[in-house]
């Protein structure tokens, strides 16, 4: 109709394109759906809920409007969720580093000139496939999750002597499930592996023409150019360990979800809460590990910056200039006026 | 002149027999540290033994869950006994499979994660082609909430959607899956997605538009052209999705399985694994004596059982496994 109307309109460059582009609309339109009913809308049902105190009945769900007051119980009167809160805080940045480092390190090694690489690769990836919740309950349980040679008693009681209780107890833990944490790292191990194998050989000669040793080699060659990827191990670390069945808010939240004096509300609170902590978390881990940027970048971002601002201030002298020019023919114009009255 | 060349050529000798003297000296140490093109014996040694070693470490939990799930009580009060059983004893399993109802068990946990599995495979295919072939208004925000649902905990959109579930009547049941499965919000679905994704960007576009002028639409030109070449991304995403869904307790236990499950509800092996003490014990005080109180090698011998399907298949596939993440690019992020 419209282009009947304008047909000067159809011909416009990009205009056919634009049109099959909205084609993606309909591959994408089941996720649309699927986004508006599974993830938006729930959001703020559960923001509702944890507004709410809501009791199970027989005729349904009753609500009471609580206000905040969900919020503030978690914090005062919850002994669990504080503790476990501190618990998983301190677990979650000491497992970050050593799994990073560790999965860098066995990354690297294989990497290196190594016989039977696909048999070290099929062992170290192996946790990821039969590493669900039950099966490492079962195992932790059992006490298989310890380094085998390891004392695990002596070094907590060490632990618990010099250190004060809210450190001691996640530290021992830490050294009592280490084979866990490392059983956490086989998609890490991965990632890095692949990382590595795509920097260029050439790179590593011309280091060595040049005189480099191993270890210049791997700070200023190995370390910037997978930098991205230890950032994006860094958050997955995060993310796992913070949605797996292992973490003891998790079981908190679903506990509380079905027991008599929480009910959906408190726990929604409780899940808004915990969501808020993990994803401010994340942003830490970001902001520390992508914060600094290359001197290029930086310059480069300079200039940028600063061809904006020109275009910024040109723009407006442009419209000042245009202001005035409006300004000046229109007194011009009534002085015209007024001169022709006069004659 | 003559003399002073003569005499330079002598030091030179002098010198090289130095050197050469000082390299065979050296040549242990060169043997063993490695020099800057070669490595050493040394290094080797030490970089596979600590890959042995590691490798160990790794293995351990399994190791010890194989040796004590085939151990009889007797050799569990044992002290000296420590990792070989006196005899393959294999009435735990036998025991464990009966309370956990083995084959019924492991039939449901093939559906349930298959299905599912599959339909993720499909959509994930699609809504991956779109976000990577066409630029259409509003992608990026889209982009950004896919991420954003792959960050948050399940946990804050459980309980509405459990509310949900309940309300239109397809919680504990297979449904439960299957519908946010067929909409691109199954468990991880983000992630193939984006596997997809990755994949679909390096598909050459002068292909896509070689077909197009051939007369293919932009269905034809992605079932014919797109998806047959996507083969490595589609296995990717069945063997994750396949281990996910087999692996998730958690969420099975809620919506498909029930939280107050009765007898001839779903059931999969790993959420009979988290309840597996009890089950056994009622089982065990139906069968009277001719089961044993529970033991670790029981509860041992269960947690084999559970992992064992996903052990062989792993063992199977592992080619494909490992190496089709290097082909899907989403390394490339």
């Amino acid at each position: 109709m419209k282009n009947k109307k304008n047909p000067q309109k159809k011909y416009k460059p990009g205009r056919l394109k634009a049109r099959e582009d909205r084609m993606g609309y309909l591959f994408v339109a089941p996720w649309i759906v699927g986004a508006v009913i599974f993830v938006i809308y729930p959001l703020f049902q559960s923001f509702w809920f944890a507004l709410n105190n809501i009791k199970l009945t027989p005729r349904g769900r009753m609500y009471t409007f609580v206000g905040i007051r969900n919020f503030t119980n978690i914090w005062a009167e919850d002994p669990d969720f504080v503790t476990n809160l501190q618990s998983y805080l301190t677990e979650t940045i000491l497992a970050i580093p050593i799994i990073v480092v560790f999965a860098l390190i066995i990354a690297m090694l294989l990497n290196g000139n190594i016989k039977c690489r696909g048999f070290f690769r099929l062992i170290f990836f192996l946790p990821v496939i039969i590493a669900s919740g039950p099966v490492m309950n079962q195992l932790t349980d059992q006490g298989a999750a310890t380094i085998p040679a390891m004392d695990v008693t002596m070094i907590e009681q060490l632990l618990s002597q010099y250190l004060p209780g809210f450190l001691a107890d996640p530290i021992s833990s830490v050294f009592s499930n280490f084979v866990m944490l490392l059983w956490y790292s086989g998609i890490q191990i991965l990632l890095f592996l692949a990382a590595l194998q795509k920097i260029d050989g050439s790179l590593y000669e011309a280091a060595k023409i040049d005189g480099g040793s191993g270890w210049e080699c791997f700070w200023k060659i190995t370390l910037p150019t997978i930098k991205p990827m230890i950032l994006l191990n860094a958050v997955y670390t995060v993310v796992f360990m913070s949605n797996n069945e292992q973490n003891d808010i998790i079981n908190l939240i679903y506990t509380t979800m079905f027991s008599v004096d929480g009910g959906y509300g408190y726990a929604s609170a409780m899940a808004w809460m915990y969501s808020l902590i993990e994803l401010v978390l994340i942003g830490v881990v970001a902001f520390l590990l992508a914060g600094r940027k290359d001197v290029y970048e930086r310059r480069a971002k300079r200039y940028r910056r600063e061809m904006r601002h020109m275009a910024r201030v040109e723009k407006k002298l442009e419209r000042r200039r245009l202001r005035h020019e409006a300004k000046f023919r229109k007194e011009h114009e009534k002085d015209a006026r007024a001169n022709r009255g006069r004659v | 002149m003559k003399q002073s060349s003569g005499k330079s050529t002598k030091k030179m000798q002098e010198q090289t027999a130095g050197v050469y003297k000082r390299s065979k000296k050296d040549s242990l140490k060169r043997f063993i540290f490695g020099s800057k093109d070669k490595e050493g014996a040394g290094k080797q040694t030490v970089v596979y033994l600590l890959l042995i070693s590691i490798g160990f470490v790794y293995l351990y939990p399994l190791l010890y869950m194989i040796s004590k799930s085939f151990m009889s009580v007797d050799d569990l009060l044992d002290t000296s006994i420590n990792w070989l059983p006196s005899a393959l004893y294999t009435a735990n399993y036998t025991n464990a499979s009966k309370a956990m109802n083995f084959w019924n068990t492991f039939k449901d946990s093939i559906i349930v994660s298959g299905v599912p599995t599959l339909i993720n495979m499909a959509v994930c295919a699609v809504v991956g082609y779109g976000f990577a072939r066409y630029n259409f208004r509003g992608k990026k925000i889209m982009m950004g909430i896919l991420l954003f649902s792959f960050v948050i905990p399940p946990q804050i959109t459980m309980m509405p959607t459990y509310v949900l579930y309940s309300d239109i009547g397809i919680l504990n049941s297979l449904k439960a899956f299957v519908i946010p499965a067929l909409l691109g919000q199954g468990l991880k679905s983000q992630l193939y997605i984006l596997v997809y994704y990755q994949f679909f960007k390096q598909v050459p576009q002068a292909l896509i538009e070689a077909a197009k002028i051939d007369g293919a639409g932009h269905f034809k030109s992605f079932f014919r052209i797109a998806l047959p070449s996507a083969a490595p991304a589609i296995l990717v995403v069945f063997l994750f999705s396949f281990v996910w869904y087999w692996n998730e307790a958690y969420l099975t236990q809620l919506y498909v399985v029930g939280a107050f499950a009765d007898s001839n509800a779903w059931n999969t092996l790993v959420v009979s694994l988290k309840t597996f003490e009890d089950s056994y014990n009622s089982a065990a005080s139906v069968a009277n004596s001719q089961m044993l109180n529970i033991n670790e090698s029981i509860k041992m011998a269960a947690t084999m059982l559970s992992i064992l399907p996903l052990l062989i298949m792993y063992l199977v596939l592992q080619r494909n496994f490992v190496e089709s993440i290097d082909r899907t690019g989403i390394t490339g992020e």
